[in-house]
């Protein structure tokens, strides 16, 4: 029973008319869970109401056993007095205090004298290895020193829960590599629960036990990285994990698409399913191929370009599709916009599995 | 852009000319004592209702202000002083040739309606806890003020001195003083709730008034005119009834 | 030393880019208003007698009464203007925008009238005055305190629109991760409201010191003329110009000077602070 109280327990629900958030989240001390989803699927507005930023319609938030915000019975906290750290999509580091002060600022708060909180401040930056840049002004600090001690800003207070919001964003390609790798030692490191807000699905699947997929302000999907990768439930996911993303209904080895068409699977399944493969398990030919394929349909291409190693062919016709193909291969088909095509799929290639 | 441009610069003309229209219209521009603004703008009405060709149009300030202004060209055709000293000045500077006295004023102690503080004379107004206002030194009837405490030999320290006779009036008016040291003419034309308390050392300190036709003047018949006019029967009454003495 | 045909010319770049002339000229036409009437006290300036005229008493005694004043004015407007400043930038409330009328009034109203006002008010017979006069023995009029108050009222409008519009400037978010530290409302106004805002107070401190020194007319309605108590420089400036124009160029080239002098070296301070 006192497992069950431990960490983050939530049911988000803030509605604004038009837009309407209703999101159960809940995370175990020393967990981090990621919200996962598209601009404008209410992510931000989960974390603010999280922080206390933004009031819950209906619902509740209970961190540790202790309700935060539960309008059914009037009872509502502060932020100043949840005990949450966060860390902002742009740091918001004070820009009249110097780095050390930063840090400092949480513990100052809490009824530190002006020199232990500076000296938990320092071991703070310490621990995220900005020791030497304690005196710097934060606009002297670069991206990812700044967002180094928002994070040991938000860390200062040992918070019960740890809210990051797009904590990479502001990075560019070099610096996030190694910040991300930092950052996920520091969140395996912090005892706490932690939510962490992204819209990029490395982040996602790099730094957190556990994704929730937000869409329109709800859930769509949840699990692991595993699971997630490997059987997207829509659109968004499939598009964020590089898969082609079917959804139809089946009948044994046979799975009629809800848009038009149907597909040959390797492992039989009744019912709503969707089905799902690789751009790389795409075949293109320049005429219907001959043989063993027995998923093959006419295209066109409607556009070409660089994907790492291979280029990346858009497919419209019966199903749209994207292939990979290498330079040699699209060489030799002459590949550009226009193009007519076969385009086939061995049934071994697609995952199907209940909707 | 060049649209925008003209219309701004046509519409600062237009508001900059209306500002001065009537320059030459063939008014008489008379620049006048503050204490003379009842007095003038009835005998200026008169004046034109017995000349229906002439317009009069008045600018009332300080005396010194005026003097000043005159000095630095503005254009007047007439200048009534409240005293003989500013008159000079601009006759001294060449700007008027000959200044004749056209009415006298005296100080009065102006006072509440019913002299709550029974004041009767000038050494009352030194009596502890009266607050008095005094124009100040600069100014004729500040100068006048100076005078008539030196003749009744009474140390005054007033609460504030002011810049002109009407921001004097005006303090116990609106009840900030107890008394005030102002023009006869000044309570006579600010008839409602205050009472005049007329003194002896007034006489060490009567305000010459004077007028003069201004060496620049656009106008010197109309002018001249105006300043004959002040002469005349119905003037002299006029000024009477304001609290004037008349030579 | 032949020219490179090659583009090494030093006027290129952004910031040597011709400045265009229908910005050019009346940008020079407005210095040119702004300085010419300065120019006229300084040309007519009784240069052979200035160093009698300065040590004149009545000159520094106006001088300090009004320095003194000005800066009361400009601690009191800060310290209430600030927070109004706050209370209509951040809180939302019924009739805001009335209340924003409100608050410039004194910008607009004519100083002489605003003088009378607070005379109708704080004066001997008005509602306040009369009883601050019975409770405390506390009259305003013709006091020291006076000219604070008047200066007051015409100043403060000048902090309370600069301040205001620094904070709708500022970015609130900062306000919001100061409170998920644990800072409540009142810390985070002290810690991090106000130091995000300090050019903004800095300069509607400038502006409202600035109109303070100057303020004439409220301050001879409210506060009357009395040498050392009530008659700061504008009022000997005013004075003096019924008698002797050469002193009262005098007495405003001394005003002049002094708040230059004052605001310079504030600046100064202010731009090295980093």
């Amino acid at each position: 029973m006192s497992a069950a109280s431990e960490g983050l327990d939530s049911h988000l629900v803030v509605d604004r008319g038009a837009f309407r958030l209703d999101l159960e989240l809940r995370a175990a001390a020393g967990e981090t869970v990621a919200l996962l989803g598209p601009n404008g699927a209410g992510k931000t507005t989960a974390l603010r109401a999280l922080a206390g930023l933004e009031a819950l319609s209906e619902g509740h938030i209970a961190l540790d056993g202790r309700d935060l915000d539960r309008p059914g019975s009037r009872r509502w906290t502060a932020p100043e007095h949840r005990g949450i750290g966060v860390v902002f999509q742009d740091y918001l580091l004070f820009p009249h205090l110097n780095a050390l002060d930063n840090v400092a600022f949480g513990p100052r708060r809490r009824g530190l004298g002006r020199s232990a909180a500076r000296a938990r401040a320092a071991a703070q930056l310490d621990r995220v290895g900005l020791g030497e840049l304690a005196k710097r002004r934060t606009r002297q600090l670069s991206g990812g020193q700044a967002q180094r001690v928002a994070l040991a800003r938000a860390l200062a207070l040992d918070p019960g829960l740890l809210l990051l919001d797009e904590p990479l964003a502001a990075l560019d390609a070099r610096t996030r590599l190694d910040t991300r790798a930092e950052l996920h030692r520091h969140l395996s490191d912090h005892p706490g629960a932690a939510v962490l807000v992204t819209h990029d699905p490395v982040d996602a699947l790099m730094l957190a036990d556990r994704l929730i997929v937000v869409e329109e302000g709800r859930a769509v999907q949840e699990g692991d990285a595993e699971s997630i990768t490997a059987r997207p439930r829509t659109d968004y996911v499939a598009r964020l994990v590089g898969l082609n993303l079917y959804r139809g209904r089946a009948e044994g080895h046979r799975l009629r698409l809800d848009s038009g068409g149907e597909l040959a699977v390797a492992d039989p399944l009744d019912g709503e399913a969707f089905a799902a493969f690789r751009p790389s398990a795409v075949a293109l030919h320049p005429r219907r191929p001959e043989g063993s394929p027995r998923n093959a349909w006419p295209a066109t291409v409607t556009g070409v370009h660089r994907h790492g190693d291979n280029l990346r062919v858009q497919l419209d016709g019966r199903l749209h599709a994207v292939a990979d193909v290498t330079p040699a291969a699209a060489a030799q088909l002459g590949l550009g916009p226009g193009q007519r095509v076969w385009a086939a799929v061995k049934a071994a290639e697609i995952r199907a599995y209940p909707a | 852009m060049k649209r925008a441009a003209a219309a701004v610069a046509a519409l600062t003309a237009a508001l900059t000319l209306t500002a001065c229209g009537g320059d030459e219209d063939g008014a008489i521009h008379v620049f006048a004592a503050a204490s003379l603004t009842e007095a003038f703008t009835e005998i200026g009405e008169d004046f034109e209702r017995a000349n229906p060709d002439a317009s009069v149009v008045f600018s009332f300030a300080g005396s010194s202000t005026l003097a000043a202004q005159i000095g630095e060209g503005a254009p007047a055709d007439v200048f009534a002083s409240a005293d003989a000293a500013t008159m000079d000045t601009v006759v001294g500077d060449g700007h008027a040739s000959e200044a004749e006295t056209f009415a006298r004023n005296r100080l009065v102690i102006a006072v509440p309606e019913g002299n709550p503080d029974g004041i009767a004379g000038l050494g009352d107004l030194a009596g502890p806890g009266l607050r008095v206002a005094v124009c100040a030194h600069a100014v004729p009837c500040g100068a006048a003020s100076q005078t008539a405490l030196e003749a009744a030999g009474v140390e005054l320290t007033p609460a504030t001195y002011e810049t002109d006779v009407k921001a004097t009036l005006a303090k116990l008016t609106l009840g900030e003083v107890d008394a005030a040291l102002v023009y006869r003419s000044d309570v006579q034309a600010d008839r409602d709730g205050v009472d005049a308390v007329a003194f002896a050392e007034a006489d060490a300190a009567v305000n010459d008034y004077r007028v003069a036709v201004l060496t620049e003047a656009a106008n010197p018949d109309a002018a001249e005119a105006f300043v004959a006019h002040l002469g005349s029967e119905a003037a002299l009454e006029t000024l009477t009834a304001e609290g004037f003495r008349t030579p | 030393m032949t020219a490179p045909a090659a583009p090494t010319d030093r006027r290129r770049g952004p910031h040597r880019r011709r400045i265009p002339v229908a910005l050019l000229v009346p940008a020079l036409l407005g210095l040119a208003f702004l300085v010419l009437p300065l120019l006229g006290l300084l040309l007519r300036a009784p240069w052979s007698t200035m160093p009698e005229r300065l040590t004149e008493p009545g000159v520094l005694a106006a001088l300090w009464l009004s320095l003194r004043t000005a800066t009361a004015a400009t601690v009191l407007s800060l310290v209430l203007g600030i927070p109004l400043a706050w209370l209509l930038a951040r809180v939302d409330f019924r009739g805001r925008s009335l209340v924003r009328a409100l608050v410039t009034v004194p910008l607009v109203l004519p100083p002489v009238v605003g003088g009378v006002a607070l005379l109708l008010v704080f004066g001997r017979s008005g509602p306040v005055g009369s009883r601050l006069d019975e409770a405390f023995g506390i009259t305003l009029p013709f006091s020291t305190a006076g000219v604070v108050m008047a200066m007051t009222f015409v100043a403060m409008p000048f902090l309370v629109v600069s301040v205001e519009g620094a904070l709708r400037g500022a970015d609130v978010r900062f306000e919001e991760a100061a409170a998920t530290l644990g800072a409540g409302r009142w810390t985070v106004f002290t810690r991090v409201t106000l130091p995000l805002i300090a050019p903004g107070i800095a300069a509607g401190t400038v502006l409202c010191w600035a109109r303070a020194l100057g303020e004439f007319g409220a301050t001879i309605t409210f506060a009357g003329n009395f040498p050392g108590r009530t008659r700061t420089m504008p009022l000997a400036v005013y004075l003096a110009l019924e008698t002797d124009l050469e002193a009262a160029i005098v007495l405003s080239l001394i005003l002049l000077a002094v708040s230059v002098i004052v605001l310079a070296s504030l600046r100064d301070r202010w731009t090295a602070a980093p």
